[in-house]
């Protein structure tokens, strides 16, 4: 469904994103995990459109989207959420949602009738009415969930969505992410909450320092010691292992 | 839309025009036309600076190109005031679709946005200060001629229907902002632009849209400003005394809110009629109202006048509330 091919992104002297590629399969969640600072949501911004690549290219659908502006892209069915929530913050939940559902529902009232039923299903029904501003941080990422579904996306890029909820409202949300891929949406998620990514991704892929450092299913790749390394720092792997023979 | 939707509109055109013909004495129905023509300009403000939260204070730009291409079309071309008219309001909404190319096409915003605006809306007031084309110094005259076909009046109550009547249109395509997907759209740029723009919303296009529409609307206040005085000169047409009142009335009214405009246009001009009878008519009395008005109502009542009645009827909507501030932060 979407492909990004040896994307790179140069910020003055520093490169964000070094030549980065990966794939999200058609029907999967695929995951895309990595330190703070490692680039993954400046990957994101690349295939979303809202970053321009120095070197490297988009492919969507089979369709190369490298040069197209955001919107097109999600006229095309690619959806993208914000790490830091987004909302429009002086209209009500019911009229935020409406403005994604606009892309397929001209009309005002279908939209804001298809605004109520995506609301509802991610959570949102006591909260139609009230002004997004008044929303608590976990509303705020359901928010953002159900503008993007509400444009009809064949692809979700999902940045950071469980990030500062409690365990119970991670519980809470994780049927529903389940729920979008079974429809046959596509996944593509940063997430930092491992017990999510297990949880979910079919594959997974590490940034570390702006390269793709390993890809793989998450059981395998959170052994990785290249993985342990770049979170847990230089010789990292070794001394866990080191221990991990001791106590053995 | 739906005939719902039209009714408040309806009974405004039906309340100003039953005042129009009420039997006002002079000085009252003059006053009345020239609130609904600052209403006009400033209904054109809302749509851009309201509801698309892109401040202007050069609305002078869209006011008096209206004003000048129906009186130039009338005195050099023998063109029907009619037909004037129409095309004041296509080439005052092409000043604005010309300004609008080039200011989003470069992303400007906020301050810078509105900086360019008044930068184009006073080069404008030199060359046509300077222009044989508009007059130069001395301005253009409109030879008197009764008729409808002239849309000159010898009795002014038709003028000030007609007025009302534009008032009453410039009102439903508020009303239609507020029921469409183009002014839903134009609302979440002002909310904010990238996550309009992940949810599909060509900015740029709707910008254009906004700018362009809103222009035509104040075009159309020029040209009836035009009509009305059947004299322009460069500091009328051009001068930033329109770009205020309009900014004013909008911002006074109820950013964002159909009725803002036509609200805070009565509410102004009539204090300031007010004051100046109170005062005996000292020059500047009325501006000071307007500045003390400004003041107030930015610190007590930053979604205007309308918010204020829907505090008063327990009626609370979000979007008025923030629409200052959002417009101002952008």
């Amino acid at each position: 469904m979407l492909t990004v091919e040896n994307l790179t992104k140069r910020f003055s002297g520093l490169v964000a994103v070094d030549n980065a590629s990966l794939t999200a399969p058609e029907g999967a969640i695929t995951g895309l995990i990595g330190p703070n600072g490692a680039g993954k949501t400046t990957l994101f911004a690349m295939a979303a459109g809202f970053l321009k690549p120095d070197a490297g290219a988009v492919t969507f659908a089979g369709e190369d989207v490298t040069a197209q502006p955001p919107h097109l892209r999600a006229r095309r069915g690619m959806a993208r959420t914000f790490q830091i929530v987004q909302p429009f913050a002086g209209l009500t939940v019911r009229e935020n949602i409406a403005v994604g559902a606009h892309l397929r529902h001209p009309a005002r009232a279908e939209a804001m009738a298809r605004a109520e039923t995506i609301g509802e299903r991610v959570g949102l029904g006591p909260d139609l009415d009230r002004a997004a501003a008044g929303l608590t941080v976990a509303g705020r990422k359901r928010l953002e969930l159900a503008r993007a579904l509400a444009t009809e996306p064949r692809l979700l890029l999902l940045d950071e969505v469980l990030a500062g909820l409690n365990p119970s409202e991670i519980r809470d949300i994780l049927p529903v992410i389940r729920a979008i891929r079974d429809e046959g949406v596509t996944i593509l998620m940063i997430e930092h909450i491992m017990q999510a990514v297990m949880n979910l991704c079919e594959h997974v892929y590490v940034l570390a320092q702006g390269k793709m450092i390993a890809e793989g299913p998450p059981a395998r790749v959170s052994r990785d010691p290249q993985v342990i390394e770049a979170y847990l720092g230089h010789g990292a792997a070794a001394r866990m292992q080191a221990e991990g023979g001791a106590h053995a | 839309m739906s005939a719902r939707d039209l009714l408040s509109p309806l009974i405004a055109v039906l309340v100003l025009g039953g005042l129009a013909f009420a039997d006002l004495p002079g000085t009252l129905l003059n006053l009345l036309i020239f609130m609904m023509i600052i209403a006009l300009a400033a209904q054109g403000w809302n749509i851009l600076g309201g509801f698309g939260g892109l401040a202007s204070f050069g609305h002078a730009a869209f006011f008096g190109t209206g004003a000048y291409a129906t009186l130039i079309l009338q005195t050099a071309w023998g063109v029907n005031a009619w037909v004037g008219l129409l095309i004041g309001v296509a080439a005052g909404a092409a000043v604005g679709a010309g300004i609008g190319f080039l200011s989003f096409r470069s992303g400007l915003r906020g301050s810078y946005f509105a900086l360019i605006t008044l930068a184009f809306a006073e080069v404008l007031r030199i060359a046509a200060n300077a222009s044989p084309l508009t007059g130069g110094a001395a301005g253009i005259l409109l030879p008197l001629d009764y008729g409808f076909l002239n849309l000159q009046f010898d009795d002014r109550r038709w003028f000030a229907l007609i007025a009302v009547l534009f008032v009453g249109a410039g009102l439903v395509l508020a009303r239609w902002l507020e029921r469409s997907r183009f002014g839903a759209y134009l609302i979440a740029i002002r909310e904010n632009e990238e996550a309009a723009q992940a949810l599909g919303v060509d900015v740029f296009a709707v910008k254009m849209g906004a700018i362009t529409l809103s222009a035509g609307c104040t075009a159309l206040a020029g040209v009836l400003y035009a009509q009305n005085y059947l004299f322009v000169d460069a500091h009328v047409a051009y001068g930033s005394w329109i770009s205020i009142e309009a900014l004013f009335a909008a911002i006074v009214g109820g950013l964002g809110t159909m009725f803002g405009p036509l609200v805070g246009a009565v509410a102004l001009l009539g204090l300031g009629e007010v004051t100046k009878a109170i005062s005996g008519g000292a020059p500047g009395v009325d501006l000071l109202v307007f500045g003390a008005i400004l003041i107030l109502t930015v610190a007590f009542a930053p979604g205007g006048l309308m918010s204020l009645r829907q505090r008063l009827t327990g009626r609370r909507r979000p979007k008025g509330e923030t629409a200052l501030r959002s417009g101002e932060g952008a």
